[in-house]
């Protein structure tokens, strides 16, 4: 059986093509002003990777922000049950989730069958999600990657006391004429939202094995920044980002 | 029957009549004056018996439930909220009070008309919003004012203490000379009596009327119990809504027994907690739809009910009728109505303690068997609010799944519908449960 999960999110729209069980394809564009256009687009993205007919694909699942938008999928799940699927896929091993995105973070527990016992939501702050560092990095005139790799160099730790993105913007501009290092900023930047990652998390519990996922798990900085919050190992998977695609064309 | 009707429902017939006594309620503060009655505000937790032995020309409003129904218009509420910020109140302040003021500063009454000012405030105090609440009114209004203090919280040294319950007494016996003063009239004790009878009835059936709901199939539901529970919030010491409550509890009783249903689809019991978001009820109708019946809350059962705690289950408490207690004078019916208010009223007690509230929330997940707890974090109102992630924690440790949502029971400004339903959708997949109707 083929099935096709496509994850609408904020920033991009991923699909996943599976086929008994087997990942055969995929595709990830930037999400557009309609999102359905945008899901039919990744879909055939997907397809074409996959070397595969439109016809073939039995069903389609929808998850993330704009996932009930995509009016020619045949249901929809909530994110939290694709992230948890998705990851016990990849590594059944993982009990606690943490998927960030361009706009919402996500902590869930799962149990050894992949199911969702728990979860806690940032839908609303973006100092907790990834555009908070897309534009920290536009502050700092650089790149989310270069961001990611300088804070790595950081032998200080500056606190980041703003509680807000549109303020921690004005920080940073005052750090920089401090003459504070941009490594020891980037750094600043990517504790400032594991701080707020961790938290979240904690309030489900944090139980071993933990993953990582969603577009910000490539980011090497805020990486390394939440295994020292959280204290434990932390794994991610190959193309993070494609997570609750996968976890959507398994249901 | 269809597969997914479980059982057999009918509407409720004691609607109509809780609707009319309802706005009958307000109607009459409104046209208090053209029939020559008084008007009164306070809080719907004032220890208002004592108001009755001032006469039957008394028509009151309290602002709990005034707030919550501006809360039920976000376009009025809206206009009421911005009047009380433009005045330099913070908007973190409870929502009721800040609709409740702006109505009075912008002169609209939620049902028509100019605000009814009232002609007298007294009020008990409970939470910190409340100790400012009617002190702005009277000193905005040039009304007389007087509040008399709860003796809050359960804490664990003093719980039992007896001059907890002196505390409350001897203040009532203080309101009382201040209303004399006031109102320039005697207090006639033999009414003061009768309405201690009557709260104590009032309070307590609400009590019974929640513990039938423990049955499967619920014959109530959460959404259908806040236009119910309200009534003693509007005026517990009324005989017509004691009278009202014991035709309410037959009625529920006849359902138990017949198996009628509130949701005819049930398949999950969930309970809530904190007030709903009053703007967005349609949340209780749409886990309707995958066969959820929301059975109740601490909030719901608490609020305007009298309970006692023993060997961690909640039970209702016992009437000085029940009892076969005769007060012989004043002086006794007045402690029995400041113990009944002191301990006997489980809301207060969690306002300042995380364990009573926790202590509750498990007592009714289990009693009235819910599969799973839908937790309202309600940016609107501190007291209910408070140690909500405690409560949390301690439901999770209890084993029973949690979801939580953010929000604000009266301003709608801070609710945000669609992640709301969004993570309802969620958790009724964690549950298990999948859509049954559109």
């Amino acid at each position: 059986m083929i099935t096709a999960g496509i994850d609408v999110g904020t920033k991009n729209t991923k699909t996943v093509i599976v086929k008994d069980n087997e990942i055969i394809g995929r595709a990830c564009i930037l999400t557009g002003f309609d999102l359905n256009e945008t899901a039919e687009k990744a879909l055939q993205e997907a397809i074409a990777s996959a070397g595969i007919t439109r016809d073939q694909v039995e069903e389609v699942v929808s998850t993330g922000t704009g996932r009930k938008s995509v009016t020619f999928a045949d249901r929809n799940v909530s994110e939290v049950s694709a992230a948890a699927k998705g990851v016990h896929y990849l590594i059944p091993s993982v009990r606690t989730v943490i998927e960030v995105g361009a706009e919402e973070g996500r902590a869930v527990k799962v149990d050894s069958d992949g199911k969702a016992l728990d979860n806690a939501l940032n839908e609303k702050c973006a100092a907790g999600a990834g555009s908070f560092v897309e534009a920290m990095a536009r502050a700092l005139e650089t790149t989310v990657e270069n961001l990611a790799s300088i804070s790595l160099n950081s032998v200080e730790s500056v606190p980041m006391n703003a509680q807000c993105v549109i303020f921690a913007e004005s920080e940073v501009v005052s750090l920089i004429h401090q003459k504070v290092p941009k490594q020891d900023i980037a750094r600043a930047i990517h504790d400032a939202i594991s701080g707020r990652i961790s938290s979240m998390a904690r309030t489900v519990g944090i139980d071993a094995d933990v993953a990582l996922v969603g577009g910000v798990a490539k980011n090497i900085g805020f990486l390394k920044s939440l295994k020292d919050h959280i204290g434990v190992e932390i794994v991610v998977p190959e193309q993070p980002e494609y997570v609750g695609a996968l976890g959507a064309a398994l249901q | 029957m269809s597969d997914i009707y479980r059982y057999k429902t009918e509407p409720l017939k004691a609607w109509t009549k809780a609707k009319e006594i309802r706005d009958n309620y307000y109607r009459e503060y409104a046209e208090a004056k053209q029939n020559g009655k008084l008007r009164w505000s306070g809080s719907g937790i004032t220890l208002c018996a004592l108001v009755k032995g001032f006469g039957d020309d008394i028509v009151r409003i309290t602002g709990e439930p005034y707030g919550a129904t501006i809360g039920y218009n976000p376009k009025f509420a809206l206009e009421c909220q911005e009047a009380t910020e433009t005045k330099g109140y913070a908007r973190d302040m409870c929502a009721y009070l800040r609709n409740y003021w702006g109505s009075m500063w912008v002169d609209k009454y939620a049902f028509g008309g100019p605000f009814p000012k009232p002609d007298f405030l007294y009020t008990s105090m409970f939470c910190c919003m409340q100790a400012k609440w009617y002190q702005r009114v009277a000193e905005e209004e040039n009304i007389p004012y007087h509040a008399s203090d709860f003796a809050m919280g359960k804490v664990a040294d003093t719980w039992d203490k007896d001059w907890r319950v002196e505390y409350v007494a001897n203040q009532c016996f203080d309101s009382i000379e201040w209303l004399e003063k006031t109102l320039g009239r005697k207090c006639d004790e033999e009414k003061v009596i009768k309405a201690i009878y009557d709260e104590c009835r009032a309070t307590a059936l609400w009590s019974k009327i929640c513990m039938l709901n423990q049955a499967k199939p619920a014959p109530l539901d959460e959404k259908t119990m806040y236009s119910l529970y309200v009534l003693t919030i509007l005026d517990k010491s009324s005989p017509v809504i004691a009278d009202f409550y014991e035709e309410l509890l037959a009625e529920v009783q006849y359902r138990v027994d017949n198996q009628i249903a509130a949701v005819p689809t049930e398949r999950c019991r969930v309970m809530h907690d904190s007030q709903p978001p009053w703007s967005f009820l349609k949340l209780f109708r749409y886990m309707e739809k995958f066969g959820v019946v929301s059975v109740g809350s601490y909030y719901t059962f608490c609020l305007g009910s009298a309970w006692d705690y023993i060997d961690g289950h909640m039970v209702p408490a016992k009437t000085p009728q029940e009892q076969g207690i005769q007060f012989k004078n004043m002086e006794e019916a007045i402690r029995f109505y400041a113990e009944w208010n002191v301990r006997r009223r489980p809301i207060v007690e969690s306002m300042h303690a995380a364990q009573p509230k926790i202590d509750y929330t498990l007592s009714i997940a289990r009693d009235w068997h819910a599969d799973g707890a839908i937790m309202h974090f309600n940016r609107g109102c501190e007291g209910i609010s408070l140690n909500c992630a405690e409560v949390r924690g301690a439901m999770v440790k209890a084993g029973i799944p949690v979801m939580v949502y953010e929000g604000n029971h009266a301003d709608d400004r801070e609710f945000d519908e669609n992640a709301a339903i969004s993570r309802v959708e969620a958790f009724m997949e964690r549950l298990g449960l999948k859509k049954l109707v559109d």
